[in-house]
């Protein structure tokens, strides 16, 4: 019984992992970008959340549009302005400066909210769910469905929508899209904006569940690159199974060695698959 | 000719400064001398070689705990600096062969994700490394003056090292065999060069000063814990000064790291808080402004008005 | 003893055959012509035997010893060099860095004074020697081919493979290069040759092996060659090489 509960809690986990990884995932494989402010955009989904509930009364779960809309917005923008002037450079050149922009955004965070950790705490909590000997905290679960239905949606946009088609067609082969017509660096644009909003989103889910704090982005955008690797770049189905794989392993990781090596487990992990299985468990290569 | 005897000047000079008995300025020059130290090594396997690595905490940290364990034995401080160095270098050449046949962001990643790694074993293996408490070092019984004096020679003294063997692999077979994989590793097996051992040679060297000078450090400062010499900042930084100054030259390194510290320290006086935004500004800047280092915009000037037109010419 | 043997050498990408069952030998001395239509798996086999790519089955035999499954600066080191269909310079050294890499890493120059003068010697030979200290990625095509054959000939290989060398050149340029292959065969490089250009496969090469669908269909003098059915059906198809046959036999 015992190991169900602990493959529950990691499958849990592990739909909220995918979510956190599914919008890097996606920037990774159009832009070939490794974008290391995913991690802050997540931290700064929570916090719009946080506010939103302290301040409007508005319930995580509905603020996923606020902190997805702002995102989107703020992402956009970024890329739009500054990072489209350096697709395609060396992959120095884009890490080195995604990696300022995020000490710029982190710092702002840390003036602007302080480092201390806060946490949603609902007027009426949801309890838990018991079933047979099993314990099933509702927020997580909701939280896992709720991100699953997100990423699904993300999902059925990529597959049904134009725009969808246009950023299928720009991480498969981006001149011939080109050729075919499409506006290369607006796709870059709203890919990058698209994968800032799932993070926000993503960090609304969250801020009940996780305590949220500016230092808690390295962990985030750890959780993002094993995802990535472990399920493939640039595919939603990759980064759900990625997330699911990573949030079971760490359970039952956390059972044999104790919860606080939980990203240690995801790191080393990580390092064993790029040394010996670079294109994971679904064995689809992406960008290097 | 010229250009060498310049470069002995410039450290004779540097060397000079415990002469001004300012304490302040001889801490920024034992910053200035261990970050271009760092800056040098990573320009073997970042410059030359063009694999972005982000191993240099990972070995900074590496030789930090080592100098300080062995010293914790009882083994001088110098053999101590001589053993991080050692053990970073086998542990680089390790690493190499695992990882250096992925290229651009995943050997990036994988390099990078080594720190976070070590700092977790060092956070845990309490009973050698004193896990989160950190690790204390002995003191010296010496002045403060004459401990500030060592450390700015020690540090200097890494520091020319580097330099020196930057320019040895510059000038020699290893360099040129690094030049020409970044340029097209394919091509590069085809005419002869071992990749895999050059590669991974070069990556080693890029070791071996950092994990010196990790142990410098951390007699310097007499206490280490894991968060403070794995931070992805010491990763960071030298690759900031390397691109500041002009990879893949022998002085850009140098030149990157004084610029960086001189910036480095006129921010922390002045706006502590938002020291890590300034960075990331500098980072922006660099990027968008100065693309090829501050030898490679001095390069363009001075060759703009000389060098002839070749692309029309019909060479055969 | 044959210089280079092929045994029955196949490569298979996923479920597609690129060559099947390859035999074929080279001896000492000969210019071999590899010719076939698009997709054959003529530079596949390049790859296979520069180690490239390692072969899914069969064996490599060079100077009589086994290479398959070396790594290619091994092979290189060993004495097979070769030029690639789209040329692979360093684009930001000098013509000379660029001939100076092989006659360092393969020719074992003691020093790079010697791997200098290697360099400046294979330069003079391809006629590149004024364009010494040009960077490599301000040469025409036509200079970059030549760059391309110096590196290989620094390279002081037993056995050149030239990769469709002729791609993109006009017909002066094109005799030109003609020139060159000769001269190093006659200094006694093995030459094997991939060409689209029959008039050059024609005159050039003492034997001419052809492979289609990653199978070697024939292998003989470009007279025979010339008449094969199964090499006129590979490129015109079997309908003129069956009426060629019928015509043939009418005849006699």
């Amino acid at each position: 019984m015992l190991y169900i509960q602990i493959l529950l809690n990691g499958l849990m986990l592990g739909g909220l992992y995918a979510c956190i990884a599914v919008g890097f995932s996606l920037v990774w494989g159009v832009l070939n970008v490794i974008n290391i402010m995913h991690g802050s955009f997540v931290v700064l989904g929570s916090y719009i959340a946080y506010f939103a509930y302290v301040h409007l009364g508005v319930h995580p779960f509905f603020s996923i549009v606020l902190s997805g809309g702002a995102l989107f917005v703020l992402g956009y923008a970024l890329q739009a302005g500054l990072i489209n002037r350096v697709v395609g450079a060396p992959v120095l050149t884009t890490l080195v400066l995604t990696f300022g922009l995020d000490l710029l955004l982190n710092n702002a965070m840390l003036l602007a909210f302080s480092a201390d950790y806060r946490t949603v705490r609902l007027e009426n909590p949801f309890g838990s769910l018991i079933v047979a000997d099993l314990v099933i905290p509702l927020n997580r679960l909701y939280g896992m469905l709720l991100a699953g239905a997100l990423t699904a949606l993300l999902y059925m946009v990529l597959m049904r929508s134009r725009m969808g088609r246009a950023i299928v067609a720009v991480r498969m082969d981006s001149e011939a899209a080109a050729l075919m017509g499409v506006n290369v660096k607006r796709i870059f644009a709203l890919t990058f904006g698209i994968g800032a909003l799932m993070a926000g989103a993503a960090g609304s889910l969250l801020s009940l569940i996780f305590p949220i704090s500016p230092i808690a982005s390295t962990d985030f955008l750890g959780i993002a690159f094993v995802v990535c690797v472990l399920g493939g770049l640039g595919s939603i189905a990759g980064a759900m199974v990625g997330g699911l794989a990573l949030g079971v392993i760490q359970s039952f990781g956390a059972l044999f060695i104790g919860p606080q090596h939980g990203l240690t487990i995801a790191f080393i992990l990580l390092i064993i698959l790029l040394i010996f299985k670079p294109t994971g468990i679904m064995g689809r290569r992406g960008y290097e | 000719m010229t250009r060498v005897v310049s470069v002995l000047i410039g450290i004779a000079l540097v060397a000079c400064l415990p002469v001004l008995g300012d304490n302040y300025l001889l801490r920024l020059g034992t910053m200035f001398a261990m970050y271009a130290a760092l800056a040098l090594s990573w320009n073997i396997i970042g410059g030359f070689a063009g694999y972005p690595s982000f191993a240099t905490a990972a070995f900074f940290g590496l030789g930090a705990y080592t100098g300080a364990i062995l010293q914790g034995t009882g083994v001088s401080m110098f053999i101590a600096w001589a053993g991080a160095g050692l053990v970073a270098c086998g542990f680089a050449a390790l690493l190499g062969m695992a990882i250096l046949h992925l290229k651009g962001h995943y050997f990036a990643i994988a390099s990078l994700v080594v720190a976070e790694v070590l700092l977790e074993v060092a956070t845990s293996w309490t009973s050698v490394t004193g896990g989160g408490m950190g690790l204390n070092l002995p003191v010296l019984q010496i002045s403060i003056e004459a401990q500030a004096r060592l450390f700015f020679y020690a540090m200097l003294t890494i520091a020319v090292l580097a330099l020196g063997m930057n320019w040895l692999v510059a000038n020699g077979k290893l360099g040129f065999a690094l030049r020409c994989i970044r340029q097209n590793e394919d091509a590069s097996s085809m005419v002869g060069i071992d990749t895999t051992f050059y590669k991974v040679t070069g990556f080693a060297l890029s070791a071996v000063f950092v994990g010196s000078a990790g142990a410098i450090y951390a007699s310097w400062v007499f206490y280490i814990e894991p968060a403070d010499v794995f931070s992805v900042l010491t990763s960071v930084k030298p690759i900031v000064m390397v691109l500041l100054g002009g990879a893949g030259t022998v002085l850009g390194p140098v030149i990157g790291a004084f610029v960086f510290i001189v910036m480095e320290e006129l921010v922390w006086r002045n706006f502590l808080s938002f020291h890590a935004a300034v960075l990331g500004l500098l980072i922006v800047g660099l990027i968008f402004f100065v693309p090829n280092g501050i030898l490679g915009l001095l390069r363009r000037r001075w060759t703009s008005g000389s060098r002839p037109q070749s692309s029309e010419e019909n060479v055969e | 003893m044959s210089l280079l043997t092929l045994q029955n050498v196949s490569r298979s990408f996923g479920g597609l055959n690129a060559l099947d069952s390859v035999d074929m030998t080279v001896q000492r001395g000969e210019i071999v012509g590899l010719i076939g239509p698009n997709g054959a798996g003529k530079t596949t086999l390049v790859n296979v035997v520069t180690g490239a790519l390692r072969p899914s089955a069969g064996n490599i035999l060079f100077e009589g010893q086994s290479i398959a499954g070396q790594k290619p600066h091994q092979i290189g080191q060993m004495g097979i060099a070769r030029t690639y269909q789209v040329v692979q310079p360093f684009p930001e050294m000098t013509v000379l860095e660029n001939v100076m890499a092989p006659a360092t890493f393969a020719a074992r120059a003691g020093d790079l004074e010697e791997a200098r003068g290697k360099a400046m010697e294979a330069l003079r030979f391809v006629a590149l020697d004024g364009a010494a200290e040009t960077i490599a990625a301000e040469l025409t095509l036509a200079g970059r081919k030549r760059l391309e054959l110096a590196k290989s000939l620094a390279m002081e290989p037993k056995v050149l493979l030239l990769d469709e060398v002729n791609a993109g050149l006009n017909s002066a340029e094109i005799d030109g290069a003609l020139t060159l292959i000769r001269k190093i065969a006659d200094n006694g490089v093995t030459v094997i040759i991939i060409e689209h250009l029959m008039k050059v496969v024609m005159t050039l090469c003492s034997r001419i092996v052809v492979l289609h669908h990653g199978a070697k269909i024939a292998d003989g003098t470009p007279e025979e060659i010339s008449h094969d059915e199964q090499v006129i059906g590979a490129y015109l198809g079997t309908r003129y090489s069956r009426g060629l046959g019928a015509r043939e036999a009418a005849h006699d």
